[in-house]
């Protein structure tokens, strides 16, 4: 008797024809994810840490620590992404007339994939983690308004990166494209399993977004320390808020377009389907409501870290800091307001494109006197050259000229010319990679050193940062090309001689970027091997503007031992010059601060349980699963835990060492900030 | 004292409790709830576009005028409003400590005008689905179907919420911890009347014109 | 302070948010059970209803007014009315228009 026959009943539509064993690129890849996760498993294993991951970390309700896993979670998946991309450059170079070495299936699924982890798995839990760790040091709190319901999100989040991962090993996952347009993704067109992947994973990850949406915005808004009114935070804290505020409007939109399709697949009924009166357009409209404030959602971060950077690293304050607020609230309201340049060529009339069209302009408005601020704020400051500064650099170049390419799009009747071309391509990851990754990459290395108390090797890091912006340049401008000459977006094979060269220069950046991706990791890993010699555990490494920069590296795990009185923006610039940095040390109160907790865990296993079974049909899985997640969170609402206290004596051992340290460190300048002779303290005279 | 200063008191709007009484996390907590209450509102606000995009597509099958009935409407929402009344008599009782017996049984009065609701819905669902309105027939009943049973879902997670509610009362009283769930609880109960109000305005009433 | 005072005023307040939200849904049914005007006349009529009848719960039992010293909840209600307001009639404008076009 077959497997598959004795599985049926109990697995659903799962059997072993799942196994991707009719492609080897494909078998590969699922051989790498395994083999990735049994050796990664069996390395903890052998180090006997599961106990202490299990305590320290995944239970853990501590923003900083939950900030880390997103981040880690967002760097696994973007190599990923980028691996994906490379093979599709690749793909697409070798198939000019012939049908390449991956099948056109497989290309859907490269796509799909490639954009859907993107943007969810790892624009999201990065920048999502990024604000976690650092929004609550800059407005002076010791952890954001809802722990447990942070941990919550990052598990929600990472089961749907698990639900895509899985779909390496028993595939397919969809190739409807991030976007998953209907009526394709309908069951009608697309029977297997693939889209359903999509749908929950998607859907994971936006009940998750959505909470977070939920925790950041309480969090800025009633968390700040006494002092800190609004208009005193830094940058980036506004620009997480109004993300926040994106997230929590634009995110139901996406739950009902994939909870609507879902339907449609699962009960038969007829929301985008061909017949029985549905309309594919209500999705593109539904996906895209969300789709446009995505983009705000994933880019604002950015330009919030970027606010910090130039300031930080140009030792000035931040040139015009009303206008970029303002700027950053005009771009989230007007982000509401231009989603129909998704779908110019859909078949409204001349009159709504070209209201659409005309709002959509108006977003350059305020984009464009934040690029002026940037270009100020370094105006005759002595700019330093450091690594994070440098990616903030050639975002403020390349995200110009992507601006650009959509003011064009902006336009219908060129909108009309370029559908569905790769000058789209180009346009977006034109304005993703500088506006988000860049971004992202920054913050990450001008954070590190605030999380791990060492900061990132200088060397290793430029080598990165050459390999990914030529990189960049050599894989997308050929794009803009291409999609001028005609070429399709999304082909597995094309068919004019011509476009060869171009391809193959885009592989070429491809492959560079890749290479730069290794260097992020080769940088990593010197770090750490000589991490020694990059201490800067009292803190300040680059002479920093915000309350972040007054706390040890890594900060205590109650941030601060008294909450710090903010007089003003550039909160710890100011005190530092006033000789109100540091304060001594004195007598402590104890600290409250929240108990780890598994619900976090749990939601995420049977949110995961839940899915899977959906996906493949399998019942019992999905309804244990949901009546699991419903008598969890019925469960813990039982259960009174009243907290754990950090009590006087060991905020006041940790506040000792730390003095300590500061008492031992050498005042560095900030010329030499770079040197081994950083050890975190600035030296306020120079 | 003057007559209006229990309300100037109010620290925040849904936060209905005497000064003593509040904690300042409680703020907190009840800001997170609107937020969520709110997203809750875009969501039902694009089930309505929805429905009011696809509303025309019937496809052959029945139409508003077929499937839509005035009375059981009228009988649901005439239940649903005293249920808004008497959970906002529960949380007076809250508020001005008039017992524990007036607290649970108007919380039992809710939890009764919520089960009633529910059951004229279900037997509104079943009706239409014997008059061959069933969700898959055309696009208007998808919709209709992706929205008022998303309403019904609310209120019966809010009808298992005021169990769970009157259980914890009976276990541990009114602390800090089951006043600002009661409070929680009473805004998305009052929050679901509203969109009750607009379904049947803008899906029954109009459906009927 | 809070005393019995406080209990029947606040109890008044329900009871009007009551009586209003009868009233008012009531008004609805009935129109529509009589039909008295052209449809789209009654459509506007059931619209303004609806909308006064939110307004009333907000008040009376949601408590939201426009004297509180903490305005954050109301700031946020307003922003959602104009990000729904955008959403929906944006979304009807487009997709109605796109059903008229293929007519």
């Amino acid at each position: 008797m077959r497997i598959e026959a004795l599985a049926g009943p109990w697995l659903g539509r799962l059997s072993l024809s799942a196994l991707p064993t009719d492609s080897p690129v494909a078998m590969g890849a699922a051989l790498v994810a395994v083999l990735g996760v049994l050796g990664v498993a069996g390395y903890i294993t052998g180090k006997g840490k599961w106990r202490y991951l299990w305590r320290e970390w995944f239970t853990s309700v501590d923003h900083k620590r939950i900030g880390i896993m997103y981040v880690v979670l967002a760097l696994v998946m973007l190599a990923r992404a980028v691996i994906e991309a490379l093979v599709m450059r690749l793909q697409q170079a070798d198939a000019v007339n012939r049908s390449g070495f991956i099948s056109a299936e497989h290309f859907g699924q490269l796509f799909s994939t490639h954009g859907s982890i993107m943007i969810f798995f790892m624009a999201m839990p990065f920048l999502t983690g990024v604000i976690n760790y650092v929004m609550p040091l800059q407005i002076g709190a010791r952890d954001v308004s809802f722990p447990v319901l942070n941990s919550i999100s990052l598990m929600l989040t990472a089961a749907g990166a698990a639900l895509v991962m899985i779909s390496l090993v028993l595939a397919p996952f969809s190739t409807g494209g991030w976007s998953g347009y209907a009526p394709f993704t309908e069951l009608r067109f697309s029977p297997g399993v693939g889209v359903d992947y999509w749908i929950w994973a998607v859907t994971l990850s936006s009940i998750g977004s959505t909470l977070t949406g939920i925790n950041f915005a309480v969090t800025i808004y009633k968390k700040r320390a006494p002092g800190m009114h609004l208009f005193r935070m830094p940058l980036f804290c506004w620009t997480a808020l109004c993300t926040s505020i994106l997230m929590i409007f634009a995110m139901p939109a996406l739950t009902v377009a994939t909870a609507l399709l879902a339907l449609d697949r699962y009960l038969g009924m007829h929301f985008f389907t061909s017949g029985g009166g549905g309309n594919m357009m209500v999705y593109a409209n539904l996906f895209w409501l969300f789709g446009h404030p995505e983009v705000y959602i994933v880019v604002l971060p950015s330009f919030g870290v970027f606010s910090e950077l130039f300031s930080t690293f140009s030792a000035k304050k931040l040139y015009g800091y009303t206008s970029l607020v303002l700027a950053t609230m005009t771009i989230a309201v007007l982000s509401f307001t231009v989603w129909l340049h998704h779908f110019f060529t859909m078949g409204q009339s001349a009159n709504i494109n070209a209201a659409f069209g005309i709002a959509t302009m108006l977003i350059g408005i305020p984009t464009g006197v934040k690029v002026y601020d940037w270009i100020l704020t370094m105006f005759r400051g002595r700019v330093r050259f450091t690594t994070p500064l440098l990616w903030g650099l050639a975002f403020l170049v390349t995200f110009v000229i992507g601006g650009l390419s959509g003011i064009l799009l902006a336009i219908p009747p060129v909108d009309f010319l370029v559908h569905n071309t790769t000058f789209l391509v180009a346009h977006f990851h034109n304005m993703l990679i500088p506006g988000t990754l860049f971004g992202m990459i920054a913050a990450y290395q001008f954070w590190f050193p605030k999380a791990f108390g060492f900061r990132l090797e200088e060397r290793w890091g430029r080598v990165a940062f050459g390999c990914w912006v030529i990189g960049f340049y050599l894989a997308f401008m050929p794009l803009y090309v291409l999609g001028l000459e005609g070429m399709p977006r999304r082909s597995a094979e094309v068919f004019d001689e011509a476009f060869r060269p171009w391809l193959l220069v885009a592989a070429g950046g491809a492959v560079l970027i890749v290479l730069g991706m290794a260097a992020l990791a080769m940088q990593l890993a010197m770090s750490i091997r000589h991490r020694d010699r990059n201490r800067v555990r009292a803190g300040d490494p680059w002479d920093g503007r915000s309350l972040e920069w007054s706390t040890s590296s890594p900060p205590p795990e109650y941030n601060f031992a008294k909450l710090p009185a903010v007089q003003g923006r550039d909160a710890f610039w100011t005190m530092k010059r006033s000789g109100r940095a540091y304060p001594p040390l004195e007598r402590y109160a104890p600290i409250m601060l929240p108990e780890n907790s598994a619900i976090g865990p749990l939601l995420g296993a049977l949110g995961l349980a839940t899915a899977f079974g959906l996906v493949w049909r399998i019942g019992w899985m999905a309804g244990l699963g949901t009546a699991g997640v419903l008598v969890a969170v019925i469960g813990w609402s039982f259960v009174r835990r009243p907290g754990r206290t950090v009590d006087e004596r060991q905020v006041e051992r940790t506040e000792t060492r730390w003095h300590a340290v500061l008492v031992a460190a050498v005042p560095v300048s900030r010329e030499h900030e770079c040197d081994p002779r950083n050890r975190g303290l600035a030296d306020v005279a120079a | 004292m003057s007559a209006g200063s229990a309300s100037e008191r109010r620290r925040h709007p849904g936060l209905n409790l005497h000064e003593s009484d509040a904690h300042p996390s409680d703020g907190e907590v009840v800001f997170g709830f609107w937020v969520f209450m709110m997203i809750d509102a875009v969501l039902f606000a694009l089930l309505f576009a929805v429905y009011a995009s696809l509303g025309a597509n019937t496809a052959g099958g029945p139409g508003p005028h077929e499937v839509f009935e005035l009375r059981p409407a009228a009988m649901e929402t005439l239940l649903l409003l005293l249920s808004s009344f008497t959970f906002g008599i529960a949380s007076l009782a809250m508020k001005y400590q008039r017992g524990m017996a007036l607290l649970q049984g108007m919380l039992a009065l809710t939890l009764l005008l919520g089960l009633g609701f529910l059951g004229l819905e279900v037997h509104d669902f079943v009706g239409m689905a014997d008059k061959g309105a069933l969700p898959q027939v055309s696009a208007f009943l998808s919709a209709f179907y992706a929205l008022v049973p998303t309403h019904f879902l609310h209120v019966s997670l809010g009808c298992v919420w005021i169990v769970v509610m009157m259980v914890q009362l009976r276990m541990s009283g009114l602390d800090r911890i089951t006043r600002t769930r009661l409070l929680r609880l009473g805004l998305f109960w009052h929050f679901l009347d509203i969109v009750w109000v607009m379904i049947f305005s803008f899906v029954f009433l109009r459906g009927l014109l | 302070m809070g005393g019995d005072g406080g209990f029947r005023r606040e109890l008044r307040d329900y009871v009007v948010g009551l009586v209003l939200a009868l009233g008012l849904s009531g008004a609805a049914f009935a129109l529509v059970a009589w039909d008295p005007w052209a449809a789209r006349t009654m459509l506007g009529v059931v619209a303004a209803l609806a909308v006064l009848q939110l307004v009333a719960h907000f008040r009376c039992f949601l408590h939201i007014d426009l004297k509180q010293s903490h305005r954050d909840d109301l700031q946020l209600i307003l922003f959602t009315a104009v990000i729904i307001g955008l959403m929906v009639a944006g979304s009807l404008w487009i997709i109605l228009n796109q059903n008229q076009r293929m007519m």
